[in-house]
């Protein structure tokens, strides 16, 4: 049996997962990111292979992707996460026609056809409004670990307008409403949907179709999921692994790489 | 052989010429400057170039001098002391480095800038009013502004009602004559319309070539890339407009392209062309070499871009001076190039579907910068046009053309490749697919 693996090097988390020649999930890994990239890069690949019992010289082909990825120096190529989320999703939900990735430092609105491939893709621009940085500006405001704000959130039942889009006067903007006497589940409720009106933008830009897949680690906020869900008029996919996504489509390219060495045909190789 | 000596002798004496063009030209200004002679200021879009070289006055484009600030990696010296002045960030960073420049006593990187005895400018862009405004402020000199009547109606309807483009004409016609009076008077010389033909006369034999080199990037591979060679092009066909110089420049042009066209010779060194693209906006002058190469590393060749459409003056459209009527014929151009100019930076869907069929192209990339709004404006709308009617990928990548602290080569990057990723993805199927029908 020959493995392949994934590592996806975000800003915030470092992600690995590894898949056999079924492209099923057999071990994966998720560490913070931290300021030794090419550390984490390595821990989360030894921590995979820890996590699935896999011994490393079985593994066939490493992939790195998300920003970090040049620095995944053990690996055997780099592929960018925005084509490592599209083939993700498309091998978790295989419907998928449009992909929301949010992570800690940006958001990326992905259209895909079956198969994964990638039609088009928005992101947005330098500035870090409207992803999960923003998120944890308002964590950081309110003295909150991030993992309480989505419960909070959907307690909140007049959300309110924070206007600004810039992820630092966040911070301040959210003060401001603290020292009106808003209460932190309308504020944190506002924070949600300030977010997802920037990302629902993008979605607008590359063309909603089909089912819509979340991906990266703002999906595990719920209530960012329940806002996101209201604004497309639909129900996302997500799943527990969601924030793995980029991880699984860069393993199953290394996957492919691997059966494509052995004379099988990858599957860019086969006709459609 | 004689191939090796032909190729040494033509391939890439376009870009090695030009180069040696535009440094002759940095240093006849220079030697102006030293001198305290004086230049007339003019924009890239809507020059006039001919009337202002038939006074043989020296001419200078702020815009070039700009952005060569950004290409030398020294733009940022000259934006900080616009803003220090009161400049706001968001204003164009043409702009702020030329008044950086002005206020640095025309101190460049590629010599010395002589001062104004004259601008001239056209409403082409909003921002040449203001630009023409603080030149007025700071020496007190004759600012010209041609009003040029717009397209008044979406392109692709561009049939003029009957008599409106005869009216427009006379309306430009009339202003150009008033120019030419004030030009008497602030280079104490009379109009020579002698000269003037003989001017128009070489503008027309360098629209005749450029028109040709740009047919013959349909060859595949393309022979130039419009990007990075493009630009040298652009340089000298604005700087020599109207000169025997320029017009042999662009015949040993068209000559070293149809060798490479014979040769089937790429502008790519060491790998095939891979992808044929069109680039819309400016470049990324701050990052230029590394901005070009995050194509080239993956096969990318520009085949066209609407940079070489609205910045050429008009030598991109099938129009030539009639030197029978001269005055009228230069009002006709003028009417037509800045026109064809601001539809190329602001209605350019359709005419982009028309170069991706021409060109073979399998690909956009849209390029807003920031401090240039007004060649921003519609991308988004654009990209969405022209994915509706052609099946290839569109890239959308934001950077400015002056400002390096607004460029991230980390994000470009990672949008470029994800762009090439998927182009190569879907060659992959799409060559599958033939193979297995």
């Amino acid at each position: 049996m020959a493995y392949a693996v994934g590592v996806d090097v975000g800003s915030t988390q470092t992600k690995a997962v590894i898949v056999d020649e079924d492209e099923r999930i057999v071990g994966r890994a998720l560490i913070p990111t931290g300021a030794h990239v090419v550390a984490a890069a390595e821990n989360a690949y030894r921590v995979a292979l820890e996590d699935g019992g896999i011994p490393e010289e079985e593994v066939g082909f490493v992939v790195g992707t998300g920003y970090g990825r040049y620095r995944v120096e053990f690996g055997d190529t780099q592929i960018t996460e925005i084509v490592c989320h599209a083939r993700g999703a498309a091998k978790m939900f295989p419907d998928t026609e449009t992909v929301l990735d949010m992570g800690g430092q940006d958001t990326k609105a992905i259209r895909v056809q079956k198969g994964g491939d990638v039609l088009d893709f928005c992101m947005n621009d330098k500035c870090a409004a409207g992803t999960g940085r923003f998120l944890q500006s308002a964590a950081t405001a309110l003295e909150m670990d991030l993992g309480d704000l989505g419960p909070r959130a959907l307690l909140g039942q007049r959300p309110v307008n924070i206007s600004t889009t810039c992820t630092v006067f966040a911070e301040s903007e959210v003060l401001s409403w603290m020292a009106r006497g808003k209460k932190i589940e309308d504020i944190l409720l506002g924070v949600h949907q300030s977010i997802a009106s920037r990302s629902f933008a993008l979605l607008k830009r590359v063309g909603i179709e089909g089912e819509v897949t979340f991906t990266g680690g703002v999906t595990r906020n719920e209530a960012m999921v329940s806002v996101l869900n209201d604004l497309l008029q639909t129900e996302m996919n997500v799943s527990e692994e969601s924030h793995y996504i980029g991880a699984l489509g860069a393993a199953i390219f290394g996957l492919e790489r691997v059966l494509a060495g052995r004379g099988v045909p990858a599957v860019e190789e086969v006709a459609s | 052989m004689a191939t090796t000596t032909m190729d040494e002798g033509l391939v890439g004496r376009g870009a090695r010429d030009g180069g040696r063009l535009f440094r002759e030209w940095f240093q006849t200004l220079t030697e102006a400057a030293e001198s305290g002679e004086r230049a007339a200021y003019v924009f890239v879009m809507g020059s006039m170039m001919e009337i202002l070289r038939s006074f043989d006055m020296h001419t200078v484009f702020p815009e070039i001098n700009s952005l060569q600030t950004a290409v030398r990696r020294v733009s940022d010296e000259y934006l900080s002391v616009a803003e220090d002045h009161g400049f706001s960030p968001d204003v164009c960073g043409y702009v702020k480095a030329d008044y950086g420049l002005q206020m640095r006593g025309g101190e460049h990187p590629m010599g010395r800038i002589p001062k104004p005895s004259v601008a001239v400018l056209t409403n082409a862009c909003n921002t040449y009013l203001k630009w023409g405004e603080i030149w007025e402020r700071l020496y007190e000199i004759p600012i010209i502004t041609v009003d040029v009547p717009g397209s008044r109606r979406a392109p692709g309807s561009q049939a003029h009602r009957a008599g409106e483009l005869e009216r427009d004409r006379q309306y430009v016609e009339h202003q150009i004559r008033e120019m030419i009076g004030t030009l008497e008077e602030v280079s104490g010389r009379k109009f020579d319309i002698d000269r003037f033909r003989e001017v128009l006369d070489f503008t027309n034999q360098m629209g005749r070539s450029w028109r040709r080199m740009m047919e013959l990037n349909a060859n595949h591979p393309a022979v130039f890339d419009a990007m990075q060679e493009g630009t040298i092009y652009l340089g000298v066909a604005n700087a020599l407009r109207g000169t025997q110089a320029g017009a042999d420049y662009f015949r040993d042009l068209v000559e070293e392209m149809e060798y490479k066209v014979a040769e089937n010779i790429s502008p790519l060194v060491d790998r095939d062309e891979e992808h044929r693209l069109i680039f819309v906006g400016v470049p990324c002058y701050p990052i230029f070499r590394r901005f070009y190469q995050l194509f080239t590393e993956w096969g990318g060749v520009f085949v066209s871009s609407t940079y070489m459409w609205f910045a050429s003056g008009g030598l991109d459209r099938d129009f030539e001076y009639d030197l029978d009527n001269p005055i009228a014929s230069i009002a006709e151009g003028m009417l037509q190039s800045v026109t064809g100019a601001v539809d190329a930076m602001l209605f350019h869907d359709q005419s982009l579907i028309e170069a991706i069929d021409r060109y073979g192209a399998d690909g956009v990339v849209y390029h807003p910068v920031k401090s240039c709004r007004t060649v921003s404006t519609g991308l988004a709308d654009s990209r969405r046009v022209v994915l509706e009617n052609r099946d290839v990928l569109c890239l959308y990548i934001e950077s400015d053309m002056m400002d390096k602290r607004v460029v991230s080569e980390a994000q470009l990057k990672n949008r470029i490749d994800a762009f090439f990723e998927g182009l190569e993805s879907r060659k992959l199927r799409m060559a599958a697919s033939g193979a297995a029908s």
